[in-house]
């Protein structure tokens, strides 16, 4: 588990985090998001000890994170692997040697048979064992995130940190590296957290994120929660909701489908129920990972509100009206 | 003016000539790689962007570079007689030209390699150091390992320079390949010496080139 506890970072006087508090759960992939200039790769930087906190404490299962002792930060980052937007690939060196690399910065014989079998099992893994002695220059952008992978696995660590991992990376490409990152999380235990500005990597992988702002957490929740209706106005920007554009006259009333909601015609039952018709006037449908959640704004007459409300109500249905 | 084929004894000098400047050549490169790598490190840890950033550290040894940097060659020919005299024994000779050619070769060779290790792609050193890589590993497995290649292009162009400034070295009685040239084929106007010197020099540095281009796609 990481506890951030209340910490705060200054870049000469810019502030770039202010009293940051999170926590990361044993086995979560949890998502980091926000704005560039946010402060989260900073954020993510201090929890591995690229970079050094101001104040507040960063603690990984219990032991803080400082760079002044040398020691212990390094046996933290041999805890924690860590993948780069650029892949950050040597490029004199071969799929295979750039993987064993970090067994060479620990000592770690990389020609015994156990190594060997080891690094072939990770190349496997990421699904290169064809390109095993090609150079990076050969591999595409996401074949040299399937190394970076591999790279930051090879330590066995505990903890994955993905620094904008995708965003250099082609939609289609940037879904086989997250099924790539959630296969690591089911299978090896692996806990993955995933800087990123993309909402589809946290959509489609994220159990947990946190928003980031100006270098403030805004809201910390499951993606779902604080991706369908977002009450903050940092996070409606961030998605540019098109909430704006609803009509002025009559009443708007939000309907929010969690999971198997979207199954039943909710619109139409109670169309028919109230006699009366509604104009839809927004819709959203969202995969979050393996469901689907969505949201629909419907316009109607302020006398038929308070119905249309119980009416939800009695189907268990979240509602929000809209000024 | 005799002729090539009937000049007896032209083939020889030049041979000997070509031996010198190789071993002139050679030596000056060797040591001046050897004795450039320190101050080419020791600028990339302390450049503002190093491992460990150290202005006052970075500003002097710079400054001591550029000074050697601009002396003209023929100048610090002369300048380092005694110098030469102290290291070698004597001021004059083949191996005697060796001091002033290495001495003007390692700031030269300092200032290439730190600007080859310094193009070391920065998030691949951020990586290392992620991985908990010490400072010594980043030098060695990153910034050097990395550079080769930049480095050994770098080398290439010093051998190349250095040909050119052996010539200047046969006037404290260098020999070499230029100084017959100048004696033989420009002071006692044998235009043959001149030819075959120069395509002698021609082939030597276009050789050297090539074989730095193929080196440089071997390991890069």
């Amino acid at each position: 588990m990481i506890q951030i506890q209340n910490v705060k970072k200054a870049f000469n006087n810019t502030e770039v985090l202010k009293d940051i508090s999170l926590e990361i759960e044993k086995g979560d992939i949890f998502g980091i998001i926000g704005q560039s200039g946010a402060g989260k790769s900073t954020l993510l930087r201090c929890i591995n000890g690229l970079e050094k906190y101001d104040q507040g404490s960063i603690l990984v299962d219990g032991t803080k994170v400082d760079i002044k002792d040398k020691k212990n930060l390094r046996n933290l980052q041999k805890r924690m692997g860590m993948i780069f937007q650029g892949f950050n690939l040597l490029e004199r060196l071969d799929v295979y040697a750039n993987v064993a690399l970090p067994m060479k910065f620990w000592g770690i014989p990389t020609n015994t048979p156990e190594a060997k079998e080891k690094i072939m099992n990770l190349i496997k893994l990421v699904g290169l064992e064809e390109k095993v002695h090609s150079k990076p220059r050969e591999l595409s952008g996401g074949q040299k995130q399937r190394v970076a992978i591999a790279r930051a696995l090879v330590l066995d660590p505990d903890f994955l940190l993905c620094d904008e991992a995708t965003s250099a990376l082609d939609p289609e490409i940037t879904k086989g590296i997250l099924a790539l990152l959630q296969k690591i999380n089911r299978e090896m235990g692996i806990t993955i957290i995933v800087v990123t500005h993309q909402m589809e990597v946290v959509k489609q992988i994220c159990q947990k994120v946190a928003f980031l702002s100006q270098g403030k957490v805004l809201a910390v929740g499951k993606p779902e929660q604080l991706f369908v209706w977002p009450k903050e106005r940092e996070i409606r920007d961030f998605l540019r909701e098109e909430s704006d554009k609803l009509p002025e006259t009559g009443v708007n009333l939000k309907l929010f489908f969690f999971g198997e909601g979207n199954q039943r015609p909710i619109v139409t039952m109670m169309s028919q129920e109230l006699h009366t018709d509604f104009n839809i006037c927004w819709a959203k449908l969202e995969d979050f990972r393996e469901d689907v959640y969505g949201s629909l704004v419907l316009n109607m007459d302020e006398k038929d509100l308070e119905k249309a409300c119980a009416f939800l109500d009695s189907k268990n249905v979240t509602w929000e009206v809209i000024k | 003016m005799s002729g090539i084929l009937s000049s007896t004894g032209m083939w020889e000098i030049i041979l000997n000539a070509f031996k010198q400047t190789l071993y002139m050549v050679f030596w000056s490169t060797i040591f001046s790689v050897i004795l450039g790598f320190i101050p080419a490190i020791i600028l990339t840890l302390t450049a503002p962007d190093g491992l460990k950033p150290n202005k006052l550290v970075y500003e002097i040894l710079s400054f001591i570079v550029n000074v050697f940097r601009s002396f003209p060659f023929i100048i610090l020919l002369v300048i380092l007689i005694p110098f030469t005299r102290m290291v070698v024994g004597k001021a004059i000779g083949t191996t005697a030209s060796i001091v002033p050619l290495t001495v003007s070769a390692i700031p030269y060779i300092a200032r290439v390699f730190e600007t080859s290790l310094r193009e070391t792609n920065h998030g691949v050193i951020e990586a290392a150091r992620s991985f908990g890589a010490s400072n010594f590993q980043i030098l060695m497995r990153v910034y050097v390992k990395e550079s080769i290649p930049r480095m050994l292009n770098g080398i290439v162009l010093l051998v190349i320079s250095l040909i050119g400034y052996s010539a200047m070295a046969g006037t404290v009685g260098g020999g070499g390949v230029g100084d017959i040239a100048i004696r033989y084929g420009y002071q006692q106007y044998k235009t043959d010496y001149l030819i075959v010197c120069s395509i002698i020099l021609i082939a030597f540095v276009q050789g050297v080139q090539m074989l730095g281009n193929y080196m440089y796609k071997k390991m890069s």
